[in-house]
């Protein structure tokens, strides 16, 4: 069993907005292992990016704990969470708009470099050196060092984004979506990227989806949220060879079989996305779901753990007695 | 092996750069119209001074209030002194002072814009308040009270133009700032572990720079014709000749009883000219520098 890298405590954000406290993250917590790829996968609105960016304090959570290396990051003064910043990037879904179109590509790969103080900014050998030696790791061409984002593609952008966050040598890498805004070939490119780096560098990933063909191949663990609260949580193979939750089970069966004739029994899913917005202490996915029962009702699920390393919340998956759920 | 990219090759991608500028720049007519007539205002700020002389004639009142001949082209004015020279001159102080009080007001609008937009909040209430009090309190009123209590001299007049004209700017400037604080790349660069004023130095400044400087070039029109105005109403630096000041004079002596219509417009059209000039160009550089509409 591998270090726990990133333990997640009874994690909460909360938004006031006008029209009441949107819960985008209600109470969640998980371990990340050292070298280990941890998946969040979900809907749209699920929490899975706020989760995300609460784990490297881009935005501080209304309680819970955070802990990197046995220190809860959100306690941390700002000096010390500066340092700690070098060791914890993250990855953004959209390689369009987080790139600043007013600056070259050697600029933003530099920019962490210059701001940390890594390289002293009149060394321009030095930088360009490191530039040319990240831009290199991730596959973009030396060519391309004085280009603006809005010149290259997609692929190439994403590219850019992860030599940036690789700059500062971190040990921990959030992915929020990195390839759902890229075509599928590209996609499988940076997969395959990300992987290589976490083989060589020894990277510890949170990868964030809502693609579940895209976990399955790159996570060691998943983590399955529905409207703030975990809902399943797994290793991969288990979770996608015995999902229990009702919820997870549709999801799978959503999922494109790549194959002519084929045709795999979809789940379908009545009504749409509960308001976040003071939901009731109630199973939140309670009238969606196909087995709805007076039980479930009865107060929020709690996790727990059915199988060794199989947790799910579900009124009616209890440990020992999962007949009841498994899918018809 | 890793090339590394020489300080020649960024000049050379520098001089790129402002070549294809140029060639998008130079296919706007009112661009073009409007670079002419401030080069050649600038030129005439610049060298024309060495070369007339403004001085009252010793000789008699033969030389007083003469129409444009060969002589004086411009003709004369009350002191004989020739009214070509004049604007010459004059043209040196109301661009000096246009653009000192530019620069100025584009200065304090794009520090006030910027960090009324970063930080929000309380912050931005109270700077926004004070920005809707300069917008609206009436502006002329507000630089004549202000260069009253001042005194007349050339540095106050820059002050007093550049303390009222900032407010349209520092709302621009914000409203702008609150759209590109919100882009992923001012969040990716927090997640950098850059501060406030990093970011606000290297990612929004840049991408407001075009705002402000397509607004400089407008600012600095009103600016002139604000130092026209406030030298007409008596207010500048009587010893320092402007287009604004040989217009108080001509008014004060009379020229239009005298019918001495060619002490009046030739700086009334120089000021229109120059202001023209600063619009045109004003909204060529709009066009141009936004990079939607720039084609590549």
């Amino acid at each position: 069993m591998a270090e726990v890298l990133v333990r997640v405590r009874n994690l909460v954000k909360y938004f006031k907005t006008s029209r009441g406290v949107v819960h985008a993250v209600d109470d969640i917590s998980f371990d990340i292992e050292e070298g280990k790829t941890i998946g969040i996968v979900g809907e749209s609105g699920c929490g899975k990016s706020t989760t995300g960016r609460c784990l490297i304090c881009l935005i501080e959570p209304t309680s819970g704990e955070i802990i990197y290396r046995g220190q809860d990051i959100c306690r941390l003064k700002r000096s010390e969470m500066k340092k700690l910043r070098k060791e914890m990037q993250i990855i953004f879904q959209d390689p369009y708009a987080s790139l600043n179109p007013r600056k070259t590509l050697l600029q933003i790969i530099a920019e962490p470099l210059l701001y940390n103080k890594i390289i002293r900014t009149k060394d321009k050998f030095a930088i360009e050196k490191r530039v040319l030696e990240l831009m290199d790791k991730v596959g973009l061409a030396e060519r391309l060092i004085n280009t603006y984002p809005h010149e290259l593609d997609g692929g190439r952008r994403q590219r850019i984004g992860i030599a940036r966050a690789l700059a500062m040598e971190p040990k921990f890498i959030v992915c929020d979506e990195p390839v759902s805004a890229l075509d599928v070939s590209i996609q499988a490119q940076i997969l395959n990227l990300l992987k290589e780096l976490q083989r060589d560098l020894g990277l510890t990933y949170v990868f964030i989806t809502h693609d579940l063909s895209v976990v399955n191949h790159f996570s060691d663990d998943i983590v399955v949220m529905y409207l703030g609260q975990i809902v399943e949580k797994a290793p991969a193979d288990e979770l996608f060879e015995n999902p229990l939750h009702p919820y997870t089970q549709a999801l799978l069966s959503a999922i494109l079989i790549p194959a002519v004739g084929a045709n795999r029994e979809r789940i379908k899913l009545r009504g749409e996305l509960a308001s976040p917005i003071d939901p009731p202490p109630v199973c939140r996915f309670d009238k969606r779901c196909n087995y709805y029962c007076q039980d479930c009702d009865n107060g929020v699920p709690p996790l727990l753990e059915i199988t060794p390393g199989h947790f799910v919340a579900c009124h009616l998956v209890k440990p020992r007695g999962n007949a009841t759920v498994k899918a018809s | 092996m890793l090339q590394i990219v020489n300080r020649k090759d960024r000049f050379i991608l520098l001089k790129k750069n402002l070549a294809s500028f140029w060639g998008i720049y130079r296919r706007n007519t009112m661009g073009i119209a409007g670079l002419v007539i401030l080069v050649c205002f600038a030129l005439m700020a610049l060298i024309g001074p060495y070369f007339v002389t403004y001085t009252s004639a010793a000789e008699g009142i033969e030389k007083v209030l003469q129409p444009p001949s060969a002589e004086h082209w411009l003709g004369t004015d009350d002191l004989g002194r020739d009214v070509f020279a004049g604007v010459v001159i004059g043209s040196r102080i109301s661009l000096v002072v246009g653009l000192a009080a530019t620069v100025i007001s584009m200065v304090i609008g794009a520090v006030i814009g910027i960090v009324s937009g970063y930080y929000g909040k309380t912050l931005d209430a109270l700077l926004m308040r004070l920005t809707d009090i300069f917008l609206v309190i009436p502006w002329l009123p507000l630089m004549l009270v202000m260069a009253a209590l001042l005194g007349p001299s050339l540095g106050n007049i820059i002050l007093v133009i550049g303390i009222t004209g900032w407010a349209g700017t520092a709302r621009i400037i914000r409203s702008q700032t609150l759209s590109i604080k919100e882009r992923p790349y001012v969040e990716r660069a927090r997640a950098i572990g850059s501060g406030d004023l990093h970011i606000m130095l290297h990612h929004i400044l840049p991408n407001v720079f075009p705002l402000i400087f397509a607004n400089t070039i407008l600012v600095a029109a009103v600016a002139i014709l604000s130092e026209t105005t406030l030298s007409f109403l008596g207010m500048g630096d009587p010893t320092s000749i402007s287009w604004g000041m040989m217009l108080h004079f001509a008014f004060e002596m009379g020229a239009v009883a005298f019918g001495a219509w060619w002490w009046l417009i030739p700086p009334g059209i120089c000021v229109v000219l120059v202001v023209l000039g600063f619009t045109f160009i004003g909204y060529a550089l709009d066009e141009v520098l936004n990079p939607k509409l720039r084609r590549r």
